[in-house]
């Protein structure tokens, strides 16, 4: 069973994917309905759902869900459309990249939550200042990762398809976009993951709706029941978003996968 | 009437971090008339891929030019078809897409396109697999793409980098009975680099062996076998007594590459 790459039937890995959660779940009820943690701390799981039932059903919490993911989309959205023809121009052209690859890569370590201060002060805290969170930290990774697949296009198909009597154009179009389109897409996916973590840490300050929103406001309420609910939400969310990203991408380029 | 003429074509490869430079081809000379389907045969490393790749425009001669009906080569374009050795259909697109990509890129219209590639996919032998992806073919089909895609631009002149070096030997055989049929029809220029002595002399009218290190032509010797030729041909006396002199020519630059490295 344990032997490197040897394959596993579909039913095990359902069971054995489903197991672990099983087990994770059985672990956290040990720890609080067991006394080993402090109820104010930690809520044990069925406070969590009953708290999360409550959150749905008394406080509109599918607005705020709403709400979050709108701002992760729309911010993701433009920061994709600006990004990537920026990224294919970058991997193509020498001197673009050699004029942009140093600032980019300085950019992109700077930390997008670190903004969030200034965004307060420029922007306010409307949803201008969400999305351009969003946007700082989603724009210079996704410029990067694009430019970086471009770059590492064969060489031998660039050089078929001038043979072939295509223009430098044609080569941009016809050669590099659809050869890294699966790439860029796998790097989007990555990036939609990262989207996720900046609209909480946004939604945490200044904001008065969204799942980071009512995240704190639990703080003060010390319900650790509904900040688990909220965190779990996300989780889910980002599962179902990868999936869907993950479905698109096999069915776009199914060449790959032939 | 169509020639490509090699005139003086040398490649000198600047040194890494300043070391030497190493010079892969010297000054060479070499006529191609109308028809002509010359194979280029010596051992690895003696520049034949990189006078290959200077006529396809991919690579520039340090000294020396190449002229094609009279103009002179400064770029790849559709007026030289290329097949690598490597496979180098465009995995994003289907067999037929791959053939016609050259037509779409010159903008022939779509009509015209679908019977060129039908055309093409006929004589290739790759009909019922028009709508594979690259993926999905074996290597001797890729390559038979890829031979399709180079025919189907119409150029002056087939320029092959081995094409046939990963396949066995089987494959390869049928590869060059089948590439030896487009040719006696079509009668385009071809230039014909490999390094297997009886694939150059089955599918050539004449054989250019070349030295190794710095790589230079060392002879050029004709075949004369009648077309259209026979499998059956490799075991006649003319097709022996040819091999043996080219073994005996290839052998002696092999011997000398080896000792170099």
């Amino acid at each position: 069973m344990f032997r490197p790459f040897q394959p596993v039937g579909y039913g095990t890995r359902v069971l054995l994917g489903v197991g672990f959660f099983v087990f994770f779940v059985a672990f956290w009820s040990l720890a609080t309905f067991g006394g080993f943690v402090s109820r104010t701390f930690l809520a044990d799981p069925l406070t969590m759902v009953a708290d999360g039932w409550y959150l749905l059903s008394q406080r509109g919490f599918l607005y705020d869900i709403a709400m979050t993911v709108w701002r992760v989309v729309g911010g993701f959205a433009i920061a994709a459309l600006i990004a990537v023809p920026i990224g294919i121009a970058m991997g193509t052209y020498k001197p673009i990249e050699a004029m942009l690859e140093p600032f980019v890569s300085f950019a992109r370590y700077l930390p997008a939550s670190a903004f969030v201060p200034l965004l307060i002060l420029w922007a306010g805290i409307g949803e201008t200042q969400k999305l351009l969170v969003i946007f700082i930290g989603a724009f210079f990774q996704i410029i990067l990762m694009v430019a970086g697949s471009v770059g590492n296009t064969r060489r031998d198909l660039v050089e078929a398809a001038y043979t072939l009597g295509a223009t430098d154009r044609g080569i941009v179009r016809r050669v590099l976009m659809p050869a890294n389109a699966p790439d860029i897409a796998e790097s989007l996916r990555l990036v939609l993951g990262w989207a996720w973590t900046y609209v909480i840490v946004a939604e945490l300050i200044g904001a008065s709706s969204g799942i980071g929103y009512m995240i704190i406001n639990s703080q003060a309420l010390m319900a650790t029941g509904q900040i688990i609910f909220g965190i779990i939400v996300i989780g889910i969310i980002g599962l179902i978003s990868d999936a869907l990203f993950k479905a698109v991408n096999q069915w776009l380029f199914s060449w790959r996968l032939a | 009437m169509s020639e490509l003429v090699i005139d003086g074509v040398g490649r000198t490869f600047p040194g890494v971090r300043g070391g030497k430079p190493t010079t892969a081809l010297q000054p060479t000379s070499l006529t191609v008339p109308e028809n002509d389907f010359v194979s280029i045969l010596g051992p690895s490393g003696c520049g034949k891929s990189t006078l290959l790749r200077i006529v396809a425009g991919l690579d520039h001669p340090s000294v020396g030019k190449v002229v094609l009906d009279g103009r002179e080569i400064r770029g790849p374009g559709p007026d030289r078809g290329m097949v690598f050795q490597s496979y180098t259909l465009f995995p994003w697109l289907t067999v037929e897409d791959n053939i016609g990509f050259g037509l779409r890129e010159k903008g022939v219209p779509e009509n015209e396109r679908r019977e060129i590639v039908a055309d093409y996919i006929d004589r290739v032998g790759l009909h019922g697999f028009e709508r594979h992806w690259p993926k999905q073919l074996s290597g001797g089909m890729q390559q038979r793409t890829a031979i399709a895609r180079a025919l189907a631009n119409n150029p002056k002149i087939l320029l092959l980098d081995e094409p046939f070096g990963a396949l066995d030997n089987q494959t390869r055989g049928l590869m060059q009975e089948m590439l030896l049929g487009i040719w006696e029809r079509e009668h385009k220029m071809v230039l014909f680099v490999t390094h297997d002595i009886e694939e150059a002399i089955f599918v050539a009218s004449r054989v250019v062996t070349m030295s190794a290190r710095p790589g230079r032509v060392k002879s050029i010797i004709p075949v004369d076998l009648p077309y259209p030729r026979h499998y059956t041909i490799k075991s006649s006396p003319e097709f022996s007594a040819l091999r043996s002199q080219l073994t005996e020519e290839i052998r002696s630059e092999a011997i000398l590459a080896a000792q170099e490295q």
